[in-house]
């Protein structure tokens, strides 16, 4: 049985960036601890012998030639934002440094 | 001509070339079969009537002018929500997205604009293509064409619905754990996930970015190959698109209807995949399967795949993992809806947060929670790494089928269509739902679903599933093309000539053609 | 900290050993962005060179731009690392307004290149090893301005503004392994490895390396070991330390108020820390609230990086001459004294130097005209020394002062004509009409007016007295409108006046 706590729970959402209710962090704590002791079966067979496999298709040195392609234009680039000061997005106040 | 809805996109490809149909008339037909419907399938979060009905003038023009253009030029096409479109929103079945109209297109969607297919509007999904059910969209369920109290099948629901129920002759899909073949066999429909990187991700709404990948979604596997045909191929714009010359997959499944075509093929079972955990009707409609290719000359080999046991687990947390990552652009800052917290300091992070809580529904958070778990410090190696071994051991499995067999067969899925409801408060039972076609995507190797019948003690579609080795898409044509011809000479017609007609709202019944799209418009 | 509260400098050394570390960003100067074909450009319009890519727009995917690949590559082999086989992109996730994605597409235990090593020259001649850890590739994040508050500083901003056209842009960190040993010379070995890591980016050309646009950014990470102990200190990490003098400044500034801290007693918070150039001193950032859980993986939307032995051994063949190994030579093949020589290094004139000898210049010539009038034009217009006229034209121009054709003076005349785009030297003499007057004949005609105009300096001279002659020289130059070489006019006057000398 894993041991996933509410306060673990609302650690992960604060590293997502979501605001969960505390209702939803107790019914996350629960589904959460289920989930993990089914998913945790994975350690049964992942031995140290086997390679990961991060890709389906074994490809490497994918390049792109360093030639300029048109960007899309200042108002497209801004058509889908929520708030925004001439050709910039504006975001509220940033409380966290760099 | 009342039964153009009926007709195959190659069938309409045929009166469209020699010109004894228009593409408006057949656009217009599926307009109206969606006005007609689409209020109780709801396959559509948007449907572009006008735009729709003007390309398709342009395609006619074109004809009419001497120009040569591709086979499926002139035929609509329904496009899942996940995929950018620059003239229609596209929201992934999401309500962070709502309204959203991308400034560009996913390169599938441009390379069905440019090969002249018709698109007719954008379909319903589970959010982010997380489920099997839609369910879990943001705007609502699709209802099942065979019994509304169904689900349709997720994450691509919307497209698999639309296709059987007549809204539209083809639709792509995207598929990630059997987002396209889930459906595919619950609607009694045809649905292919291609080889990873066969088919460009550029402009699909990521969600699992390893195992995401777009396909077609149609009634006959003829016209899932020359789909395919359209949107197949490299694009140097998806660094993970292979750079293989394609063989025409519509030549493909044409060789699987000569005669012969299944003498000798070497049909895999896998035994994880069958058995145990399938319900009556789809075991049984299997099997009988299984003996009509052994008659028609198919040699059938049972298939064993160890590690496939461990595939759900592993499913569940590499996507989790990507999803965590790839749902982080969705921030409030440069689209999307923004959503300040009820009290307190308005400050970016504080905005983020409750755009993020109102924007995404519970399986996206459920999911996001997951894998920022097993991607985190102390974890990543029991959780991630592991599955990413298992990912291994899987395509070991396959490697090792496949020196035995040409092409691997299993059920599509384990049930047919389950009511609403049903798995929604379990979600580790929706998610074993996906056992049959999460192999696939982890391996990377094409998968399609085909219609086999329906389970008698229900009366609802059962889906055959096909996978061939990687790059061998071809071969899923041309076996698939000989399977669905033999099923069909067996039961003497094809699986959704028995689907219910769909009841017309009485308010569309009789209305002027050219009338019926405006009301359309928009999102319905 | 107050710099009063700061320990004595000399103090500080005496009871702890300043243990170094630096991250050096280095901003690529391809032509397109590292994962999209975007341009790379400073100073365009905001979200001008934006695409679904860089925007981070939901459907959008990198591709990797070949040329950065090869420019990591070559900056790999030229700070003496080994250059991976396999090497991989991975996603390091955060949030910040600043970085589309929400996530940086950087490198983590797979770097393009690794182990290197890096020696440079303090002033007072000590060489010092700095080993190098990795250097890795990854892509910019976009820049935020801070609106409201006091002064455009993120504390207090009403709101921030985005312009993403910097996302994106490729980088190479370039991580050392601790510097231990650097004693007293901590602070100049900090500024002297960051020159040293500009020289190299600018000689390889991979890099405009130009602090003041943020092409070259350094993160300084100082910590103090109490004498006689083996424990490490803890850290800090100033961040943005963007000039080579702040380097400089900031890590003997943290030398100080980390030893007058521990030495009351206290102790040192592993943080990161904001140098502030206007009063020299650093600050403590807020703590991050994300507690740096980034959650590394494979980036999954791009494949691995497996650089050919070949391709590796191809790029190495370009690599130019070691920056401190050809000022080595260079010095000597131009027989400088070392203030010379640090004159032209310091005003980064090496180049031009170079290219003004090769063109044909004397060594002393080259370099006096450089850091001499050149310099001292480009200083008054405010621009660089090396973008004001080629050293083409400075070598042409140098070969009419050594021909006779130029004074000094009048060579000071055509330079501000070539500059002023009136073309080549010898045009400017032409069309300015400024050559010396060499026709003796024309010369000795004033002279003779000039000494029977002048009879007592006639005398004069031919008593002996030879001083007396520039009078006679001064009429002569006057008369010639300063067209005549001074010398020879007083050879001439003298012999005309028949002195011996």
């Amino acid at each position: 049985m894993s041991e996933i706590t509410a306060e673990q729970v609302a650690h992960l959402a604060n590293l997502a960036r979501i605001d969960l209710s505390s209702e939803e962090i107790a019914r996350l704590t629960t589904e959460l601890g289920q989930i993990v002791d089914s998913v945790a079966k994975v350690a049964e067979v992942a031995t140290p012998d086997v390679p990961a496999t991060s890709h389906p298709m074994p490809l490497t040195n994918v390049f792109r030639a360093d030639t300029v392609v048109p960007s899309l234009t200042v108002e497209q680039a801004l058509s889908g934002a929520p708030d925004r000061d001439g050709d910039k997005f504006r975001v509220p106040a940033i409380l966290d440094e760099e | 001509m009342t039964n153009v809805i009926k007709l195959s996109a190659a069938d309409l490809s045929g009166l469209l070339v020699e010109r004894s149909i228009s593409s408006v008339e057949v656009t217009q037909a599926h307009l109206d079969q969606i006005a007609a419907v689409d209020t109780g399938v709801h396959a559509f979060l948007h449907v572009a009537g006008e735009a729709a009905l003007a390309a398709a003038a342009r395609v006619d023009a074109r004809r009419a002018a001497g120009e040569v253009l591709g086979p499926l030029a002139g035929v609509p096409i329904a496009i899942k929500d996940v995929l950018a479109t620059i003239d229609m929103p596209s929201t992934a079945g999401s309500k962070i997205l709502e309204g959203w109209i991308p400034p560009y297109d996913a390169t599938v969607v441009r390379r069905v604009r440019d090969a002249g297919l018709i698109l007719l509007g954008k379909t319903n999904m589970d959010e982010f293509a997380m489920g099997s059910s839609t369910e879990f969209s943001a705007y609502g369920p699709t209802h099942n064409p065979w019994d509304y109290d169904r689900i349709p099948g997720g994450s691509g629901g919307g497209s698999a619905a639309a296709v059987s129920s007549f809204e539209a002759p083809l639709a792509l899909g995207s598929d990630t754990g059997g987002s396209i073949r889930q459906p595919a066999a619950v609607t009694g429909s045809v649905g292919v996930k291609p080889t990873y990187g066969g088919v460009s991700r550029y402009g699909s709404i990521a969600l699992a970015s390893s195992l995401d990948q777009v396909g077609p979604v149609t009634r006959t596997v003829l016209d899932a190959a020359l789909l395919h045909d359209v949107i197949g191929g490299h694009d140097p714009l998806d660094s993970t698109s292979l750079t293989d010359t394609w063989p025409s997959m519509a030549a493909a499944a044409r060789a699987g209807l000569a005669d012969g075509a299944l003498t000798g093929v070497r049909v895999g079972v896998i035994k994880e995949l069958s058995g145990d955990g399938f319900q009556a009707g789809v075991a049984q409609r299997f099997t009988e399967t299984l003996t009509l290719l052994s008659a028609a000359g198919a040699e059938i080999v049972e298939i064993s795949a160890p590690s496939f046991e461990y595939a759900i687990a592993a499913y569940y947390l590499i996507l989790p993992a990507e999803a965590s990552s790839n749902l982080a652009r969705f921030d409030s800052v440069r689209f999307g809806i923004r959503v300040n917290p009820e009290d307190g300091p308005l400050t970016s992070e504080r905005v983020m947060a409750a755009t993020r809580d109102a924007g995404f529904g519970p399986e996206v958070k459920r999911r996001i929670i997951l894998g920022t778990y097993a991607l985190s410090a102390g974890y990543y190696d029991a959780y991630y790494g592991s599955a990413q071994k298992v990912r291994t051991l899987i395509q070991r499995d396959f490697d090792a089928a496949f020196s035995k067999v040409d092409v691997l067969v299993s059920p599509s899925a384990p049930t047919t269509a389950f009511k609403f409801g049903e798995k929604m408060a379990d979600p580790m039972a929706m998610y074993l739902n996906d056992v049959t076609t999460i192999p696939a995507n982890l391996a990377g190797v094409p998968g399609m679903s085909l219609p086999m019948g329906l389970a008698p003690e229900d009366g609802l579609p059962v889906g055959l599933q096909i996978m061939a080795p990687a790059k061998m898409d071809a071969r899923l044509y041309s076996f698939g093309a000989a399977v669905e011809a033999l099923l069909e000479a067996s039961w003497g017609h094809t699986l959704l000539s028995r689907a219910p007609e769909l009841a017309r709202r009485e308010m569309f019944a009789g209305t002027a053609t050219s009338t019926a799209f405006t009301s359309t418009e928009g999102a319905v | 900290m107050k710099k009063a509260e700061l320990m004595d400098y000399d103090k500080a050394l005496e009871l702890f050993e300043p243990v170094l570390g630096f991250e050096v960003h280095v901003e690529l100067n391809t032509k397109t962005k590292m994962f999209c074909g975007c341009a790379n450009e400073f100073g365009q319009g905001a979200n001008t060179n934006t695409c679904p890519t860089c925007l981070g727009l939901p459907g959008g995917l990198p591709q990797v731009n070949a040329k950065a690949i090869e420019s990591s590559i070559r900056l790999g082999l030229a700070l003496g690392c080994e250059i991976a086989e396999y090497s991989r992109f991975a996603r390091k996730n955060y949030f910040y307004p600043d970085t589309a994605k929400n996530f940086q597409t950087s490198q983590y235990d797979e770097p393009i290149a690794f182990n290197g090593q890096l020696t440079i020259e303090l002033e007072s001649g000590r060489l010092v090893t700095v080993d190098i850890e990795r250097a890795h590739m990854e892509d910019d994040a976009g820049k935020l301005t801070h609106v409201g508050g006091a002064t455009g500083r993120i504390q207090g901003a009403d709101y921030s503004l985005v312009d993403y056209n910097r996302g994106g842009v490729p980088l190479v960190e370039i991580v050392t392994q601790m510097i231990e040993g650097g004693e007293a010379d901590s602070p100049e070995i900090g500024r002297t490895y960051v020159a040293a890591i500009r020289e190299i980016v600018k000689a390889l050309g991979v890099s405009n390396a130009r602090m003041e646009e943020g092409n070259v950014r350094c993160d300084a990470n100082v910590s103090l070991r109490p004498r006689g102990s083996n424990v490490l200190g803890t850290r800090t990490e100033t961040k943005n330390v963007n000039s080579l003098r702040s380097v400089e400044r900031a890590v003997r500034y943290e030398i100080q108020r980390q030893a007058a801290l521990l030495h009351a007693g206290g102790t040192i918070t592993q943080e990161t820390r904001h140098w502030h150039e206007d009063t020299g001193i650093t600050s403590a950032g807020r703590p991050k609230s994300d507690a740096d859980d980034y959650r590394y993986f494979p980036e999954p939307d791009l494949v691995p990086v497996a650089p050919s032995r070949e391709w590796v051994e191809e790029l190495r063949a370009t690599l130019p001459e070691p920056p401190a190994a050809r000022r080595k030579r260079l010095q000597a093949e131009w027989g400088f004294a070392n203030l010379e020589f640090q004159d032209v290094v310091n005003s980064d004139l090496l180049d031009v130097v170079e290219a003004t000898i090769a063109a044909g210049a004397a060594a002393q010539a080259a370099r006096k005209w450089w850091t001499g009038e050149v310099a001292r034009l480009a200083n008054a217009s405010g621009v660089s020394a090396d973008s004001l006229v080629q050293p083409a034209q400075v070598a042409a121009l140098i070969e009419l002062v050594v021909a006779g054709t130029l004074t000094d003076r009048l060579a000071r005349q055509v330079l501000e004509g070539v500059i002023g785009g009136e073309g080549t030297p010898l045009e400017v003499v032409e069309s300015r009409g400024l050559a010396v007057v060499s026709d003796d004949g024309a010369l000795i005609a004033a002279i003779d007016e000039a000494l029977a105009a002048q009879p007592d300096v006639l005398a004069k001279i031919r008593d002996g007295k030879v001083q007396a002659a520039g009078a006679v020289i001064g009429a002569v130059m006057k008369a010639m409108r300063g067209q005549a070489d001074a010398a020879r006019v007083r050879e001439l006057v003298l012999e005309r006046a028949g002195a011996a000398e």
